[in-house]
């Protein structure tokens, strides 16, 4: 008992550690990669080319007063960030990070992340209602029908590897792209419920162009307009958390997670690619798709909520249905490589 | 000896009631949404607590990401949410608490009358065994409740779409 509530407490920390540094780095790079993007050059005052910036912005978080509007519900006001860091906290769980480091390989693994990203959307109906503001209300609104609509597509996608490989845990998954990623082995199909599933989950994220929830132009800040302080801080960082989570949860099923460039049977070249290490496999290829959907921000301008709606039950979802029939037939017959 | 499973149940069930309590009394209807959904919370941990993974990630994606999100909406769409619920009046609140003696006395003689049989094979939750006993046709299979539930839904749908349907102007 003595060496589980150890190894929970290790494994606590690191999590919580993994936290802060992603916030901090993600950050970082959206500022530098949107700099990038409009050809300037981004925060480069604090530490070596503005290497220290986001470390002074959280200071300047941490400082920072709380308020809770006058007619606020406080209780659920001051609960709402931690329900939405909650439900991005135990997303955490079945990600496999390198080779065998994975702190819980689930029998039912991407169900349980289905499952489990759908508690965010609570968090932001709480905080939405809760902030007494109708801006706020409104951007819960939004996102609450955003989210719970792109679920599914984001679902549907999924299924298709699951479908491909017949099974729901991250391990298997992983282990059956030994002789290359899905998304070359599995052709045509793969590659639409891949397209469908990063346009779904830029949705479910709240990332522009889907980003109405927040919309700064019309909603102020949308669901978090009345927040400051650490607890906007909170909301900060679970989403650029959640973008990790979802692009590593990309990359584990469609460009086989921490396994390497594997060709067939091409034993030589395989043993060759074993010598990077699996976590820079895992980190390259989830920074490669996180970098992807910063790129989206300063592709596309911002849908409207009807667009929004339209493109997601008449465009993706009628595709992603008759894609999933697709990968089925191609998953019965074998012609995948 | 009580030791960190049975710590962890009553931890959990004392979660469940109290939330499930909360949200009967609560004078805000979104509160009381608020609390239902983490006693829902409460019986997918138990779920998870009896090594049912499946049931509980289909309690959280149904009745979590699903019924409840639906009921905050008709809750923002309908009420007047901000302001406390008007106290209910005297003859309600004897008549409920009756059903609810009544409905606890059913359920208590049901749980007395019958014989927990405790089971010695492990449970196989393998997700590809529930997966075939869904859609097997045999003695064991669940192929026909399966398709019923389907037919269940599929009506359902098609009644929301009558209702949401727009009205083509110029006809009645």
């Amino acid at each position: 008992m003595l060496t589980t509530l150890t190894e929970l407490t290790i494994v606590g920390i690191l999590i919580l550690t993994l936290f802060a540094v992603l916030g901090l780095v993600l950050v970082f790079m959206e500022r530098k990669v949107s700099a990038y993007m409009q050809i300037r050059l981004g925060p480069n005052r604090v530490g070596y080319k503005g290497i220290a910036q986001t470390l002074a912005d959280t200071i300047k978080l941490v400082v920072k007063e709380g308020l809770t509007p006058n007619g606020a519900d406080k209780f659920l006001f001051n609960l709402a960030p931690f329900i939405v860091m909650f439900g991005a906290m135990l997303l955490m769980a079945p990600i496999p990070f390198a080779r065998n480091s994975q702190i819980w390989d689930l029998n039912i693994g991407v169900l349980y992340i289905t499952a489990v990203s759908s508690i965010s959307v609570i968090g932001i109906l709480m905080a939405g209602w809760s902030s007494n503001n109708k801006y706020s209300l409104l951007g819960a609104m939004r996102s609450g029908a955003q989210i719970v609509s792109y679920e599914l597509s984001a679902g549907l996608a999924i299924i298709s590897i699951v479908v491909l490989t017949g099974s729901l845990k991250i391990s298997e998954i992983i282990a059956s792209q030994e002789t290359g990623w899905w998304i070359f082995r599995g052709h045509i199909p793969v590659l639409i419920s891949f397209v469908i599933f990063i346009i779904a989950v830029t949705a479910e994220t709240n990332r522009a162009p889907f980003d109405m929830a927040e919309a700064e132009s019309e909603l102020t800040a949308g669901f978090h307009t009345e927040y400051s302080g650490m607890r906007f801080a909170l909301f900060f960082l679970a989403e650029y958390v959640n973008i990790f989570i979802v692009c590593a949860i990309g990359a584990t099923l469609f460009l086989g997670g921490w396994m390497p460039f594997h060709i067939g049977n091409w034993a030589g070249f395989n043993h060759l690619m074993d010598f990077i290490p699996s976590s820079i496999w895992f980190f390259g290829k989830t920074f490669f798709l996180i970098f992807v959907i910063m790129w989206f921000r300063w592709t596309f301008p911002r849908l409207r909520i009807d667009q929004l709606l339209n493109l997601e039950w008449k465009y993706l979802l009628p595709i992603g249905m008759f894609n999933l029939l697709l990968m089925t037939i191609i998953a019965i017959m074998g012609w995948y490589f | 000896m009580m030791d960190a499973s049975v710590i962890s149940f009553y931890v959990i069930s004392a979660f469940l009631l109290t939330f499930g309590l909360m949200a009967v009394t609560a004078k805000k209807i979104f509160r009381s949404a608020i609390w239902l959904l983490f006693s829902l919370v409460g019986i997918a941990s138990l779920y998870f607590w009896m090594d049912l993974q499946f049931l509980a990630a289909v309690q959280i994606i149904v009745y979590i990401g699903g019924i409840v999100v639906l009921i905050i909406f008709s809750i923002f769409l309908t009420q007047d949410s901000g302001s406390a619920l008007p106290r209910a009046i005297k003859s309600r609140k004897i008549g409920a608490a009756l059903l609810s003696v009544f409905g606890f006395g059913i359920i208590a003689t049901l749980l007395a009358r019958t014989a927990f049989v405790e089971t010695t094979t492990p449970m196989d939750v393998e997700m590809k065994t529930i997966g075939f006993k869904m859609l097997s046709l045999g003695g064991d299979g669940y192929a026909l409740p399966f398709e019923l539930v389907s037919i269940l839904l599929l009506a359902a749908m098609i009644g929301c779409i009558v209702i949401a349907v727009k009205n083509i102007p110029g006809k009645p």
